[in-house]
């Protein structure tokens, strides 16, 4: 069944059978239990589980603020890889270093640091509610905590395709009598794109799932700013596992087609 | 006298562009500054803010209570357990994706990142439908008095389920450039696998295995909604760091869930630092390789 290009090299099998085996039993076997729970549901009862009201809200704000908040991450992380690649400039070695502290951050921290930011009487908050709006305990609070934790996502994606973008092409086109906005629509779009929607992607499929950094701030008022996998932990501690595993089920092969998506734009990157 | 048009007014053009792009160039960048300020700075400050509110000495206080040692303790244990066991998958992961052709390879990759788009939440949901008190091996593992939801042993599992993919991830593709043509001489020169993987491939990946440590670290260190569903949340016995922070801020103890934030966040800024560190040292690989 396998070919080995490599006929001297050892531990094909060994490699081979022990990522299987730690695949299998720490991921693929509890996965399949998810599965294989919804099972007990028929497709009636699962049908009635995720169209409740509540969890069509819990949906729509979960996969809509994951979208805004991607969004953002689209235009902020375009500026900052730009930037980043772009220019020399004093401090330039301290944002680089800092991108990466949504990752290292862990997510509760981020959570309650945000909320104490953005609440009503918070050192941003304030101005919010001098405006007469809420940033915490609103759906606008939930998409800044998930543009701040996936925020590295699309300036690391697109920083080393705008490495590899020639200056010359820019000043080709510039010598042919384009002008900035005709370079940036024909030269820099098309080089970038591929790799701004797998940044955007993977912002969006981590941010549809995030839960740490949202609860603190969502103000978790159900209809309103409940997120999907705040649902999956209410339904537990009500002791209901079928409701929380058709839930499960719903979010997961929403990532899954995310996630075959993503895998279809990086091969295509890879062969055009 | 008369100057030709052309050139005066292209130089004009040139000079307009010119004066566009240091424009442009100046706005983008206080643009990036104020970008980082407010989005990554600010958090940051406020964190240490609200820790120090009270002065030096509720901030010692809060991390230094028992159970709060008690949380870094478990905290520490789930790293220490996730973190070896994801490193040794990762290299051999790597290996076989790297070094073999063979069929179904995209789809074991595939497999490998699967952690990373399944939410933490389900990855704690998992645990419980396996090993709850009415999970499927629940009635087994009741009656032989092991407990593994709502204890360590689960806390350690959902650790090692969301970081499963950060070792494989770096090395794959740095193995693959790699190719492998020092490992076959080394073989043909009559080393055995053993010596080969110890003198040639492990000094070849060593910055990229450090890199995938360090992030595979971070979050097994900071992990929460994986961790908060199999967790129980008795405090003392089954608290990580970062669930003692929810605690305790849910107890509107805001200056000691802070000044526990802000030790998580002390410990993120030596993650970034040593992230910053292996990967320049990569860096400096390629830059010799393509010497």
């Amino acid at each position: 069944m396998s070919r080995r290009t490599s006929p001297v090299i050892p531990g094909f099998g060994l490699t081979l059978g022990y990522t299987l085996v730690y695949l299998s039993l720490l991921v693929l076997i509890p996965l399949g239990a998810l599965f294989l729970k919804t099972t007990e549901l028929s497709w009636a009862q699962f049908i009635a589980i995720v169209s409740a009201p509540r969890v069509l809200a819990a949906l729509k704000l979960s996969f809509g603020t994951a979208f805004a908040a991607a969004m953002l991450n689209g235009v902020i992380g375009t500026l900052l890889a730009w930037v980043l690649v772009r220019y020399r400039f004093p401090g330039r070695k301290i944002i680089e270093a800092m991108i990466d502290l949504p990752f290292a951050l862990p997510t509760a921290v981020a959570g309650i640091a945000l909320t104490a930011l953005y609440a009503p009487n918070g050192p941003i908050g304030q101005f919010a509610t001098e405006l007469g709006f809420k940033i915490a305990y609103s759906p606008l609070g939930i998409t800044l905590a998930l543009t701040f934790v996936t925020l590295p996502f699309v300036v690391r994606t697109l920083q080393p395709v705008l490495a590899d973008i020639p200056r010359e092409v820019e000043e080709a086109a510039a010598c042919l009598g384009a002008r900035p906005l005709q370079i940036v629509r024909h030269v820099l779009l098309p080089a970038l794109l591929p790799a701004w929607l797998t940044g955007f992607a993977l912002a969006f499929a981590r941010g549809v799932g995030e839960y740490g950094s949202v609860i603190f701030i969502a103000g978790n008022m159900p209809m309103k700013t409940e997120i999907l996998p705040l649902l999956i932990m209410v339904k537990l501690d009500q002791y209901d596992y079928a409701g929380a595993t058709a839930i499960g089920v719903l979010m997961l092969v929403v990532s899954f087609i995310l996630l075959l998506a993503i895998n279809l734009l990086q091969r295509r990157i890879a062969h055009g | 006298m008369t100057t030709a048009p052309l050139p005066v007014s292209a130089n004009a053009r040139a000079t307009t562009t010119r004066r566009g792009k240091q424009t442009a160039r100046r706005l983008l960048i206080g643009a990036a500054w104020l970008t980082f300020a407010l989005f990554l700075l600010l958090p940051l400050l406020i964190v240490l803010g609200e820790a120090f509110k009270q002065g030096v000495g509720a901030f010692f206080t809060a991390i230094l209570e028992p159970d709060a040692l008690a949380a870094l303790k478990l905290t520490l244990l789930a790293v220490g357990i996730s973190v070896p066991l994801n490193l040794v998958f990762g290299v051999a992961a790597a290996w076989c994706v790297s070094k073999y052709e063979f069929r179904g390879k995209s789809l074991l990759v595939t497999l490998i990142d699967l952690p990373f788009s399944v939410s933490p939440v389900i990855a704690g949901l998992i645990y419980v439908l396996l090993f709850g008190a009415q999970g499927y091996f629940g009635e087994w593992l009741s009656d032989r008095d092991i407990q593994i939801v709502f204890a360590v042993p689960g806390i350690v599992l959902a650790t090692l389920f969301v970081t499963v993919p950060f070792v494989a991830r770096e090395l794959i593709p740095l193995m693959q450039e790699q190719g492998s043509t020092e490992e076959e001489a080394a073989r043909l020169l009559g080393a055995s696998g053993w010596q080969m993987f110890c003198y040639i491939t492990l000094p070849n990946i060593k910055w990229g295995l450090i890199y995938g440590v360090v992030l595979c670290t971070a979050r097994a260190m900071g992990e929460f909604g994986a961790v908060s569903v199999v967790s129980g949340h008795i405090r003392g016995l089954t608290n990580t760091l970062p669930l003692h922070v929810e605690i305790l801020y849910n107890e509107y103890n805001h200056v000691a869930a802070f000044s526990v934030a802000s030790l998580l966040l002390a410990l993120a800024l030596v993650i970034l630092l040593l992230k910053q560190w292996s990967e320049s040292r990569i860096a400096r690989l390629h830059a010799n390789a393509e010497d």
